[in-house]
């Protein structure tokens, strides 16, 4: 088959036109397949990192919004497993102008000693890190964050509360890097706790626990939520890339309107090809009778008109492909919505996938153009005029 | 003078294989977007028909929703008689105290659960909205009953009879209400002090709705409630409060549209191969024309209608794809309440209407250069093509 390919590639451009609109059409489709691919494997088939694999999130059973007593932290300490857990409270309020969306981005308090020890994959100084021991209103943005307000060490950040009442003055003491480029502010709960009224303080909304190994994590989760099971605060334990995921939810069934939108478009890539290959094989109805006469078997022609149309379609992947890397950086430029589209990229296994399934669905589109040619006669061939 | 639109109709029809594969591409983008735009409808609507243009909603200050806020009793007595507030027929003023939280019931998908609002909430609170009962009695205050919105017992099978578990206990529901096309669909009432009691929150409640007397004191108890700094709440109108929450659907809606324009890329050179290709077939046809003394601006403008007549076959095929979606409810998460909203798909004449202009502009990209080259065709070199 391998010696027809040259004879394909001429035969697609024969109709140069055709064959560059139906490439440009087919791309159109694959950039969006690849993207839609790309963040469906990122939010539901990709492995979290060996830190990340160790991490889990304790809440209420019923919502985050619902606090935990603060006295929980010692008690999942002390569960056999766990090298140890934080504090983890979101803080939302607002910085500068809440109305920009830009200047939304994650707020936590967390207990700094704890905290520290949980994320060894932090990279900063030593002498920062003390500092945020040491400093009761000092806080720690990750680098992507400092960069996109110009931050430096010792800049002053008002934050206004919404959830809690108050305002807090928070002088950044550390910048840290981290794999996943997540734009987060952390700052001393105990700068929280201090400012409330008596009755208020002693509620937390969640804590981040660390296992001491992988084999430890389904044993953990259930010890900890066992041990709450029955008090007047129940608790859900699970894994930080799940509690991530809770959120994705919130905008609905999100896998259900991936997979509709990859139907419609593999719907519409298999009617453009199918159309265009249906409106080159009836141009050359009389070239295949030719090759007919010359001895061509009908595998052969069958053969080649399916090559043809693998040949358009994976031309238009791999255009569609470098269109969607662009539409990747896209996704990562916009907001932090879900922290592992924060690193979405068109990765070698979506790029195969992607080019195969488009050369399926050329081929499956021209299966039936393909086999009428192959099926006529010779005579009725050669007397077609078109 | 003009070529008669049947024409082009014609046309169309001859070529049926070809017309309904590139129209059904077409209608297929359109589908996409109609989905899209059906949902977000649905969403606003319920959102708008939210809210008396008399209710005023009063927070805590820097309260950004009902969820995160705070009121006491003692705020509330006080602010229960400022001038302007509206009175029952029993002479009281119109204020009601209320509580929310948030209750998960198991939804079937995931043993998380769906987050459902939950208001605690005196008899009075029912005068101040638009609601009615479908089904049964509302609660007695003291008994552990609650009354849930029409859309909840349908997607949670929680009619009459049934109990649910929250709190600290089992509550039995005795009643089904419904709010027209309002969020009160989405949420679960009971008695405010049971609820209070049950979440541990007897003196910490969440928002207070007033009426106001008439629409001309509406700014001027709004003002007076934010000037006051004894009470140090903020007050808007209910309206405004459910306007904002629309925000809920946005990343959905820009999702859809960005997937629709690409589509409708896609579409746009599938629809200029189609109308090249009919061009092609009917060179000499067009030669006949000229000589017959149409011009060449008729043999432009007949080809561009015929691309749009394609591009509204497409619409319409679209519509008749998304109109079954019409009133299947569904639902989306509020990252305002923290918890769900039920609504219906709104497939209404403006969506429609936008599907039509939708596919008219694909059409009228993909036709525009087909119908330049026919009317630019040397009348000789047409009549002498095959």
């Amino acid at each position: 088959m391998l010696r027809y390919v040259p004879l394909m590639i001429k035969n697609a451009l024969r109709s140069r036109r055709r064959t560059i609109l139906t490439i440009c059409s087919v791309a159109a489709s694959m950039c969006l397949l690849g993207t839609m691919f790309a963040i469906y494997r990122a939010l539901f088939l990709s492995e979290p990192s060996a830190a990340q694999a160790l991490r889990l999130i304790t809440y209420h059973r019923v919502s985050l919004t619902q606090p935990l007593p603060i006295a929980y932290g010692d008690k999942i300490r002390r569960v056999p497993g766990v090298r140890d857990a934080s504090i983890w409270q979101w803080f939302g309020g607002a910085y500068k102008d809440a109305r920009d969306r830009r200047n939304f981005f994650a707020r936590f308090s967390v207990e700094p000693e704890h905290f520290i020890r949980i994320h060894t994959e932090y990279q900063w100084p030593e002498d920062q890190k003390q500092a945020f021991i040491r400093d009761r209103t000092g806080c720690i943005a990750s680098r992507p964050l400092a960069d996109k307000f110009g931050w430096k060490i010792g800049e002053r950040i008002t934050l206004v509360g919404d959830i809690f009442p108050v305002t807090l003055e928070l002088r950044l003491v550390g910048i840290f890097e981290e794999p996943e480029q997540f734009e987060a502010l952390l700052f001393n709960h105990e700068y929280i706790r201090q400012s409330l009224p008596a009755g208020d303080r002693d509620m937390v909304g969640a804590f981040v626990v660390e296992a001491e190994n992988a084999a430890a994590v389904p044993r953990v989760t259930r010890e900890i939520d066992a041990m709450f099971a029955n008090s007047p605060y129940p608790t859900r334990t699970e894994s930080q890339r799940a509690f991530a995921l809770s959120f994705l939810s919130f905008l609905g069934n999100v896998k259900l309107y991936l997979l509709t939108i990859c139907g419609a478009v593999t719907f519409t890539i298999l009617l453009v090809t199918a159309n265009t290959m249906a409106m080159s094989v009836r141009e050359r109805r009389r070239e295949v009778g030719i090759l007919k006469t010359l001895g061509y078997p009908n595998g052969a022609i069958l053969g080649m008109i399916l090559g043809e149309s693998a040949i358009i379609a994976a031309a238009g992947g791999v255009i569609g492909l470098i269109l969607a890397s662009g539409a990747a950086a896209v996704v990562r430029a916009g907001p932090a919505f879900v922290q592992q589209l924060k690193t979405l990229s068109i990765t070698g296994p979506v790029a195969l996938f992607c080019i195969a399934f488009a050369m399926l669905i050329g081929i499956l589109s021209s299966v039936a153009p393909a086999a009428g040619a192959a099926r006529t006669t010779i005579l009725e061939a050669l007397r077609s005029t078109e | 003078m003009a070529l008669p639109i049947s024409y082009n109709f014609r046309n169309l029809i001859v070529r049926r294989t070809t017309t309904l594969m590139t129209a059904l591409g077409i209608g297929l983008t359109v589908a996409v977007l109609l989905a899209d735009l059906a949902l977000v409808n649905g969403l606003r609507d319920a959102f708008r028909s939210t809210g008396d243009p008399l209710n005023i909603l009063v927070l805590r200050k820097g309260g950004t929703s009902e969820l995160v806020s705070a009121v006491t009793r003692e705020v509330y007595q006080q602010l229960k008689f400022k001038p302007g507030i509206a009175r029952d027929h029993k002479g009281d003023p119109m204020a009601s105290l209320e509580m929310v939280t948030i209750v998960s019931l198991p939804n079937g998908l995931d043993s998380r659960g769906s987050n459902i609002t939950l208001r605690g909430i005196l008899p009075l609170g029912f005068e101040l909205r638009d609601v009615r009962l479908q089904q049964g009695r509302w609660f007695q205050q003291g008994q552990r009953e609650i009354v849930v919105g029409r859309l909840i017992a349908e997607r949670y099978n929680t009619g009459i009879g049934k109990q649910l578990r929250f709190g600290k206990g089992l509550w039995t529901v005795v009643g089904i209400m419904d709010g027209g096309g309002s969020a009160v669909n989405s949420e679960i009432w009971g008695d405010l002090n049971q609820v209070a009691s049950d979440f541990n929150r007897e003196n910490g409640l969440s928002s207070v709705l007033v009426r106001a007397a008439d629409l001309a004191t509406v700014p001027a108890l709004i003002n007076s409630i934010n000037d006051d700094q004894r009470l140090n709440m903020t007050a808007r109108t209910e309206k405004e409060y459910y306007e904002t929450q629309t925000i809920s659907g946005a990343p959905i809606e820009y999702l859809g549209i960005f997937v629709s324009i690409i589509m409708a890329v896609g579409s746009s050179f599938a629809a200029m191969n189609t109308m090249y290709a009919a061009v092609a077939r009917r060179a000499r046809e067009i030669g006949m024309l000229r000589v017959l003394g149409f011009s060449k601006s008729t043999i432009l403008f007949s080809f561009f209608v015929e691309s749009l007549l394609l591009a509204v076959i497409g619409a319409l095929l679209g519509i008749a794809l998304v109109l079954p979606l019409n009133n299947i409810s569904t639902s989306i998460g509020s990252f305002v309440t923290f918890s769900e909203i039920s609504f219906n798909f709104h497939v209404g004449p403006a969506v429609m209407a936008w599907g039509i202009v939708f596919a008219l502009l694909m059409g009228a990209l993909g036709g525009l250069f087909p119908a330049r080259s026919a009317a630019r065709k040397e009348i000789l070199t047409a009549l002498r093509e095959v």
